[in-house]
């Protein structure tokens, strides 16, 4: 086996490259496991039949979750399951694109390769880290179950369903380091698959039906197709079926193998897919800040409209479906407003708007890595002040923000008007709230230039620590999920969006929130204008 | 005339460490003024106090007659700059980063766009991510050259390129002289200085220790002698301001201070001088005489290594 001469010293290696990345892989899983079940553990019976219930019988929600019966350990399969999937597949295929393309791209590979080491030791020692660092992850959060009172053999399942789903995006990935050039390239191609799954789940769950007891979802055909869907199908808790495993360890195997034979089929630091030549000289539309910015944006925003698109019908053409029960308490609490219909609009309208906002977020950092990787010098020794170069940021991030809400709006409106005869009524209702959202989004953008104005190093931290802070507190989650005490709601600013059209449009509030974004935004637009840039020695 | 760049006393600080200390620098207006250290000296952080990026902590900075701090955008339509690190956007096509960058900085002069991709060779239509260390250095050089300015700020230029791009490099240099620009010009390579600067400055641990033209400089400092005889030499070594002798009998090499030469001629025509060849120094020479004597107790080798 001379082409994996190495590998146990780059398995060494990534190990110790990894060994505090790895730690917070685990740990935050586990860190939620433990949250969710001490949430759940104390509830009441009758909750627990509620909740099962509307998720095995409203199609929307069996979208994030399929039911297999009323217990504590299924409930959190409903509620968990997808999250903790999604986490461990993220994770996989970073870490396996970090050990192979990411060292390819940087010149590291080429250095390594020139020692004794085989072709394919350094895809080899990435597959086992990610194979390792999958199962310990699968036993942890199955001892956690264990020791919360669960059944242990649906623990070891639940476990096992995560493990094995991140093990075959870990295979998966190996496969797409070969296939792009890029890092980017890489992980793209890897999330765009991680989101057909997740739609092919969705779609067979909601083409399914519930069981005569109203507590089982019994899935249509296409969950085969997805293996997101194979983790659901083991049932931890409700059933136990150990064969999807099958599936898990045959799909890897084969992308395993794959991704073996690409790379002996091409050079290093080249991938299959040969570089796409570009036009020799700019288009005007590029010859700007704001050009810039929006060119290099362009794919992440097509990519966040695409899934507000697809989620904007999908939520219109259930509208008719939100039941009453625990979900429609769930949405009343969420929408602030006993009328259900417009309890639903509102929150869907809620969660568009935190979404826009964490795409404001996720873009308006690009003004860090310009400025750490040393892009912004070039820029800013031309004739451009920095308060364009940020004002470029805010627009770009705005704009994006709004056409992702109105994507939103529109497609959720069209849907929902098919449904319910009034087209021309549902557009002008929901895109009228979809504007309402805007300031949540001003006040992140705001947030973002004042971290990175202030505090460079840490702008990054900050930001995605605030956003998601303020999702957890907000509507969303906050007061519809953990019903926090009020003062705690009221840190986010998510919460003083006014629930249109569940509520009345205030005006006190929304003009709070603009004030605090527009302070932020000067705040840095000063500092920014005065401090050394950090650039790269 | 206002020289087109004037630092006095220019200090910079980062954290603890003292990046330029007192910094003086005066490029005249239509000079190519070579700016010389090891990695380390402070060249780039200078540069960058020229084009307002950095906030200096003391000392005067004029760029063209006006502030680069408060000025920066009215300054930077009449200056462009290449960065001793070129990182380019990997999406982006070499050319669509050139009429970028050439149309921020206030426009680019089409007809010297394609002569410079011409000249240097380079296909603009690959994405930067798939062009090697060198040919993004050729980006960097197109966008900065195909620009009508007055001053150009070129902070290593030439790192990157081969012997062939080298030479057309320094024909560009040349010619932006001969149209009356400025350039300074940022580097470590002393042959390059050398063929292409009218004056020069030598910068060691963010001070100038050294500046004028090369001939000024020469004279501050010692001329290498190679001398034959018919008779033995002797009393050589006794004699003041001569230095690194090596002799036998007729032969003899040593180098002297400028101010001592006469006196040594004098003294060896009584051997009836046979030949005699003298060597100005070279900025080389020059160059080691700042750098002498910190090899063994700083950190300076590898910067050393590499300036030769």
């Amino acid at each position: 086996m001379n082409t994996l001469r190495g590998t146990i010293a780059l398995t060494a290696l990534a190990l110790r490259r990894d060994r505090f990345k790895l730690a917070a892989y685990i740990f935050g899983p586990a860190a939620l496991t433990a949250g969710m079940l001490a949430l759940w553990r104390g509830e009441r019976h009758e909750l627990i039949v509620d909740e099962v219930h509307s998720f095995a019988t409203t199609p929307a929600m069996r979208l994030f979750g399929v039911a297999s019966g009323a217990s504590v350990g299924g409930v959190f399969m409903i509620r968990g399951y997808l999250l903790l999937a999604v986490l461990a597949a993220l994770m996989s295929t970073f870490m396996i694109i970090r050990h192979t393309r990411q060292n390819e791209e940087l010149g590291r590979a080429e250095l390594v390769g020139a020692a004794v080491v085989g072709r394919h030791a350094g895809l080899a020692a990435a597959t086992i880290v990610a194979i390792a660092s999958n199962l310990t992850l699968a036993a942890t959060l199955a001892l956690i179950g264990i020791a919360n009172g669960l059944p242990t053999t649906g623990s070891l399942m639940a476990g096992l369903a995560v493990g094995a789903f991140g093990i075959v995006f870990a295979a998966l990935a190996a496969v797409t380091a070969q296939l792009s050039s890029t890092t980017r390239g890489a992980s793209g191609l890897a999330a765009a698959v991680l989101g057909v799954a997740f739609a092919i789940s969705g779609l067979g769950n909601m083409l399914g039906h519930a069981d005569a007891g109203g507590q089982r979802l019994v899935s249509a055909w296409p969950v085969w197709l997805s293996p997101l869907s194979w983790g659901q199908q083991m049932r931890p808790f409700g059933g136990n079926n150990p064969w999807p495993i099958g599936l898990f360890a045959t799909a890897a195997v084969l992308l395993l193998a794959t991704a073996g034979f690409l790379a002996t089929r091409r050079d290093v630091g080249r991938g299959i897919l040969a570089d796409r030549r570009g036009h020799a000289e700019a288009a005007p539309s590029l010859l700007s800040p704001l050009g810039l910015l929006m060119r290099l944006q362009r794919a992440a925003l097509l990519g966040w409209a695409a899934g507000l698109l697809g989620f904007g019908l999908i939520f219109g053409a259930v509208i008719k479906q939100v039941p009453t029960g625990a979900t429609a308490e769930w949405y009343t609490r969420m929408g602030g407003s006993d009328e259900i219909m417009d309890a639903y609009r509102a929150s869907m309208l809620a969660m568009a708007g935190m979404t826009a906002a964490l795409y404001a977020v996720q873009v308006m950092l690009r003004l860090r890595a310009e400025e750490a990787d040393g892009r912004l010098e070039p820029i800013l020794a031309t004739a451009i002040s920095r308060q364009r170069w940020l004002l470029s940021h805010i627009l770009n991030a705005g704009l994006g923000a709004l056409l992702l809400l109105l994507v939103f709006a529109t497609s959720m409106g069209l849907t929902a008007g098919l449904v319910l005869d009034d087209v021309a009524g549902e557009l002008r209702t929901l895109l009228a709230g979809a504007l309402v959202q805007l300031p949540g989004t001003m006040v992140m953008i705001g947030l973002v230039i004042a971290a990175d104005a202030l505090l460079p190093r840490l702008a990054s931290v900050v930001s995605w620590t605030a956003v998601t802070a303020f999702i957890l507190l907000g509507p969303l989650f906050g007061a519809a999920t953990f019903r926090l005490p009020q003062w705690a709601q009221d840190v986010s600013p998510f919460t003083h969006i006014p629930k249109v059209p569940a509520a009345e449009f205030a005006v006190i509030p929304m003009a709070s929130l603009v004030a605090l974004a527009s302070a932020l935004a000067v705040a840095g637009l000063v500092a920014f204008r005065r401090r050394n840039l950090t650039l790269p020695v | 005339m206002t020289p087109a760049v004037l630092l006095s006393g220019v200090v910079k600080e980062f954290g603890a460490t003292r990046a330029l200390d007192q910094l003086d620098l005066t490029v005249r207006g239509g000079e190519v003024h070579g700016f010389l250290g090891p990695n380390g000296a402070g060249k780039t952080t200078t540069i960058r106090i020229l084009l307002g990026l950095l906030r200096r902590d003391g000392g005067e900075a004029a760029v063209l007659g006006a502030d680069p701090w408060r000025d920066t955008v009215m300054l930077h339509r009449r200056l462009s700059y290449v960065p001793g690190e070129v990182s380019l956007w990997p999406n982006l096509t070499g050319g669509e980063v050139i009429d970028l960058l050439g149309t921020l900085r206030g426009g680019l002069d089409r007809a010297r766009r394609s002569a410079l991709l011409e000249r240097f060779q380079l296909d603009p239509s690959k994405k930067c991510r798939a062009y090697s260390k060198g040919n993004r250095q050729k980006v960097a050089l197109v966008a900065a050259l195909a620009s009508d300015v007055e001053l150009y700020l070129l902070d290593e230029p030439s790192s990157g390129l081969d012997p062939l791009m080298e030479l057309v490099f320094q024909e560009v240099i040349r010619e932006l002289r001969t149209e009356g620009r400025t350039v300074l010009l940022s580097s470590h390579i002393l042959a390059e200085v050398e063929a292409l600067c009218d004056r020069v400055t030598i910068i060691r641990a963010g001070r100038a220790v050294e500046t004028g033209t090369f001939d000024a400089l020469r004279h501050l400092t010692r001329t290498t002698v190679v001398v034959e005889t018919s008779d033995p030499i002797h009393g050589l070594s006794e004699l003041p301001g001569v230095h690194d002798l090596s002799s036998n009998e007729t032969r003899a090499q040593f180098s002297v201070d400028a101010a001592d030469l006469n006196r040594i001629l004098e003294h060896l025509i009584e051997f009836d001088v046979r030949s005699l060849t003298s060597s100005p120094p070279t900025l080389e020479e020059l160059f080691m005489r700042h750098y002498e004597g910190e090899t063994a107790t700083s950190d300076r080798p590898a910067a050393l290594a590499s300036a030769r």
